[in-house]
């Protein structure tokens, strides 16, 4: 067993090695080839190891393999946890990096300078995800986490000589620290407290801890629970691109389609919600991180929504309707469904892949143009990618059948059941959340594929359908997109599947009320039909047919009636220029500031040069007691004599 | 009958009287030598006067030493003198002040 | 007042006022001779404290050799006397005259009666007629403090040699022997043999 993990986690990375050390001497075609496999490998492997605790019961795996370090009774080690969640992640992440891998093939094929390098970094980054859903101790989470930190900036400014790519890919990397100093902090708080990073000794330490109070900032007290869960989840939050660190997803888009699909849709982003749902049995101990979560979790989904009803750019709308169903997952945490989020995570992975990977073949097709007004009627030239594209908008909606839907709605209805703060509120948004989605999701729909055909008359000549390679992808990508929910919905949400590996207290445990009412797939979608979350969804799509493709001039007209709100959705609230005007203005000029007073006045001028200075002028009035007169210097020691006489006369 | 005080006395009388002369010679390098000789004639005094006092010879033996470096002195220092002399070709002491700083 | 005191005090007066003239004169010459007169009374102070020899040795050393070497370079440099500025003098005399009397005032305190008075040091015992203060500073001059008297003779040694080395100079006009030259001297640097053919004979007229 050991030594099929170590493969799964290897044979990744020793793909990316022979891509991408070779200095760019290697050929294009031992790139592709030598990643592939290395991660085809990975994710035969991952498949049957999913087959192994899926359908053979097998027990979980908790070992060590490597030992780095002891220090003062921390252990820091590389080891493995294997158990029904994991292997889940697992699947997921190989399948949808296998996939990518060979659609890369087709959609790089005219990149000159940086196709070895592209293969080499997404092997990369399937290696540091895999170290991180594999992990069995925080520092190992931390280090993949970082991990993927560093290959999604390395990937988001892979076209490097944009300077936008450049500014988007620091962008990322720093929200990203913002979030991972919350999580060193939540990690150092752990094992200043439970004195282990090991998962299996923290769970069990954790509840004799759940009453502990902690001092932070001078005498206010805080439970010591509810610390640790919101610092963890501030990683989480960078991680996963909530509200208010969410700034940096939409500008990953600066970075090529395949990774945008792999990374900022798939894999990355959800590495949040995984460790959130990982870390359950502390969640659980905690309400007020519990509706911290979920205030958070809420807002995202509804408000980042809203901003993609107005983006013109194919990929910017995924990426806020990405940004939004983050926020469902993390919703779901929030109620403790953990099952739910995480199953959300799957169907989301697959059907948000699948949608990025087809507007990627868009792209390929309309000669890298990327806005949806210059588009149109694509469903005439590029068939394939219109009905992929359509089975994953369904699957995104949430329409009855569809994965999304058992995924969504099992999410809506956890949170209808839950009682803990802020859950009303969030039942609220959640819910308009679904109209939003279906509108913009339409929309999008509506405007690249339908309609007349786009106006540019060179773009309509080539159009085509994009090769093998990159439509074999999109199939196997539908195919999740559409069954998996039915398939699995019995045993991820309401069977035994995650038992052992998600911890709820039975207080919080809403899922098994949504259970309560479960009889089966066909009944949850009747049931499901005659709920307001279907209504909406429909409402949505009507309302996008008749704005877009009925009485396109209505679109304009709403525009103009609620300027205001548009403008407001434009601005996407206004976050983009409060960072960069309080926070990063503020930091360039708080460094203006001490270089100009404390550096240039203070250190060089009054220290250095003030004390050079000093003496100089010390000197320049010292000198004239050296008169050159004999009779002074007589005086002077004579004087001296006196002041002697004087002190041991009297003293 | 005179006492070890009054030789004590005189000797510091006559010190102060060349730390004086010291101070107040604004003209002439040779009367500052001259109130250094002044100076040890008073040193002298004090040594003769304990050595009568207490009896032991060490004092007048002290004082023959400081005679010798006395007269070693002086001539050192009129030699330096007449050298400075012969350059400045004056003796005044608020003329020597090309050391000033 | 016995005639010791009255010596004593006769002398110390004198000392005094010959030190205050010395400060006082105008004429370096002056100076000198009211230091002469100073040396004089003390040696007859030191007279009166039974330390003979060194009262003589300060009248023949010091007066004979030391002043006449003063006296000797105050006549030799050319000395304006009308350059003499009396106005500096006067300037500070107060200023001098405070840190003088301070000094005393604060080392009669110290040397005073008070801590060196007759009560606590009585006055000696004179010595007998037969005693010989050259002979009781000659016994302790060369066999305790040997070392010192050797070393002083090396400091005259100094003092003559760099009295020497400072003031001595070479005028280019006079002239003088050279004796390691006379000695290095060769017979070719001094004689020199020229062939000449004899000369023939001369018609006389």
């Amino acid at each position: 067993m050991e030594a099929i993990l170590l493969t799964i986690v290897l044979s990744p990375l020793i793909g990316s090695a022979l891509a991408g050390l070779a200095c760019m001497r290697v050929s294009r075609a031992w790139a592709h080839w030598v990643t592939i496999i290395g991660v085809g490998i990975s994710c035969a492997l991952s498949l049957y190891v999913l087959k192994l605790y899926a359908l053979d019961g097998q027990a979980i795996y908790n070992h060590s393999v490597y030992t780095w370090m002891v220090s003062d009774g921390l252990r820091f080690e590389i080891g493995f946890l294997i158990d029904n969640l994991t292997a889940m992640m697992m699947a997921v992440v190989t399948f949808v990096s296998l996939m990518v891998h060979i659609y890369t093939i087709g959609y790089m094929h005219d990149e000159e300078i940086g196709y070895q390098r592209f293969f080499s970094y997404i092997a990369l980054f399937t290696f540091s995800m895999l170290m991180l859903v594999m992990s069995n101790n925080f520092m190992q989470l931390f280090f993949g986490w970082e991990a993927v930190g560093l290959v999604s900036y390395l990937l988001i400014g892979f076209y490097f000589k944009r300077e936008s790519a450049i500014f988007a890919n620091m962008k990322a990397f720093l929200v990203n620290r913002v979030g991972d100093f919350g999580f060193i902090l939540g990690i150092a708080a752990v094992a200043m407290y439970m004195n282990s990073l090991d998962y299996a000794e923290v769970f069990a330490r954790a509840p004799a801890l759940k009453d502990a109070q902690v001092d932070i900032l001078g005498g206010t007290s805080w439970s010591l629970m509810s610390v640790i869960g919101i610092l963890l989840f501030i990683g989480a939050m960078g991680k996963s691109a909530q509200v208010p660190l969410h700034v940096w997803l939409p500008d990953s888009m600066e970075g090529p389609t395949p990774i945008s699909a792999l990374i900022h849709a798939a894999t990355m982003v959800t590495a949040g919600i995984f460790m959130v749902a990982r870390m359950s049995p502390l969640y659980e101990l905690s309400e007020t991180a519990l509706s911290f979560i979920l205030v958070i979790g809420a807002t995202t989904a509804f408000f980042m929504g809203l901003i993609g009803i107005v983006q013109n750019d194919i990929k910017r709308v995924i990426a806020y309707s990405t940004l939004s169903q983050l926020g469902y997952m993390v919703v779901a945490l929030g109620v403790s469904a953990y099952a739910a989020g995480v199953f959300h995570l799957m169907t989301h992975a697959f059907f948000k892949a699948l949608l990025f990977l087809a507007a990627g073949s868009v792209i390929i097709g309309m000669h890298h143009e990327q806005d949806i007004r210059k588009m149109g009627g694509i469903r005439k030239y590029m068939p394939i990618t219109y009905w992929v594209s359509l089975a994953g908008t369904l699957a995104l909606i949430g329409f009855p059948g569809f994965s999304g839907f058992f995924s969504k709605d099992a999410i809506i209805g956890a949170v209808h059941h839950s009682e803990i703060a802020g859950s009303s509120y969030a039942y609220v948004m959640v819910v308009l959340g679904v109209f939003v989605t279906a509108l913009y999701s339409f929309r999008l729909l509506f405007l690249v594929f339908h309609g007349d055909g786009p106006r540019d008359e060179h773009a309509r000549e080539h159009l085509h359908e994009s090769p093998w390679v990159v439509t074999i992808p999109l199939i196997l990508l539908a195919i999740p997109s559409v069954l998996i929910g039915w398939m699995t919905v019995e045993p991820m949400l309401f069977g035994d599947f995650f038992k052992q590996a998600i911890y709820v207290a039975p207080e919080h445990d809403v899922l098994a009320e949504v259970g309560h009412a479960y009889h089966g797939q066909v009944g949850f979608i009747l049931h499901g039909m005659m709920e307001w979350p279907f209504v909406l969804a429909m409402a949505g799509l009507l309302t996008a047919w008749v704005v877009y493709l009925f009485k396109p001039e209505l679109s304009e007209r709403i525009k103009k009636a609620m300027l205001p709100l548009y403008k407001v959705l434009d601005r996407k609230y206004g976050f983009d220029e409060f960072n960069q005007i309080v926070f990063a203005g503020g930091s360039r000029l708080i460094g203006r500031l001490l270089w100009i007073f404390g550096d240039r006045k203070l250190i060089d001028g009054l220290v250095i040069n003030g004390s050079a200075k000093s003496v100089a002028l010390f000197a320049g009035v010292a000198r004239h007691v050296q008169t050159g007169y004999l009779y002074h210097y007589a005086i002077a020691m004579i004087l001296g004599l006196l002041g002697l006489l004087t002190w041991f006369v009297y003293f | 009958m005179i006492a070890l005080s009054d030789y004590l006395i005189l000797g510091a009388i006559l010190f102060c009287i060349s730390v004086a002369g010291i101070f107040l010679n604004r003209r002439n390098v040779l009367i500052l030598l001259m109130c250094i000789e002044l100076m040890l004639l008073a040193v002298n005094m004090n040594f003769i006067a304990f050595s009568h006092f207490l009896g032991d010879a060490t004092g007048q033996v002290f004082v023959f030493f400081v005679l010798t470096v006395a007269a070693a002195e002086a001539a050192i220092g009129l030699a330096i003198l007449v050298v400075l002399f012969r350059s400045r070709r004056t003796i005044d002491v608020a003329e020597l002040d090309t050391l000033k700083g | 007042m016995t005639f010791e005191k009255f010596l004593f005090y006769f002398f110390a007066a004198m000392v005094i006022f010959a030190g205050l003239m010395l400060i006082t004169r105008r004429n370096p010459v002056h100076s000198a001779l009211f230091l002469v007169l100073a040396f004089f009374n003390a040696a007859g102070l030191w007279m009166l404290m039974e330390a003979e020899f060194l009262a003589i040795a300060l009248v023949l050393v010091y007066v004979g050799a030391v002043m006449v070497l003063f006296l000797f370079v105050v006549m030799m440099l050319d000395i304006n006397v009308a350059e003499m500025k009396p106005g500096c003098f006067i300037k500070y005399l107060p200023v001098g005259i405070l840190i003088a009397l301070t000094m005393v005032v604060e080392m009669v305190m110290v040397v005073g009666p008070k801590h060196f008075g007759l009560d606590i040091y009585a006055s000696p015992v004179p010595h007998a007629p037969g005693y010989s203060n050259t002979d009781e500073l000659g016994s302790m001059l060369y066999t305790t403090y040997m070392y010192p008297f050797e070393i002083a003779a090396v400091i005259l040694l100094v003092a003559i040699v760099a009295a020497i080395g400072l003031t001595l100079r070479r005028r280019p006009e006079t002239k003088y022997q050279n004796p390691s030259k006379q000695v290095l001297v060769k017979r070719d640097d001094r004689l020199r043999v020229v062939k000449m053919p004899s000369e023939s004979k001369m018609e006389l007229k």
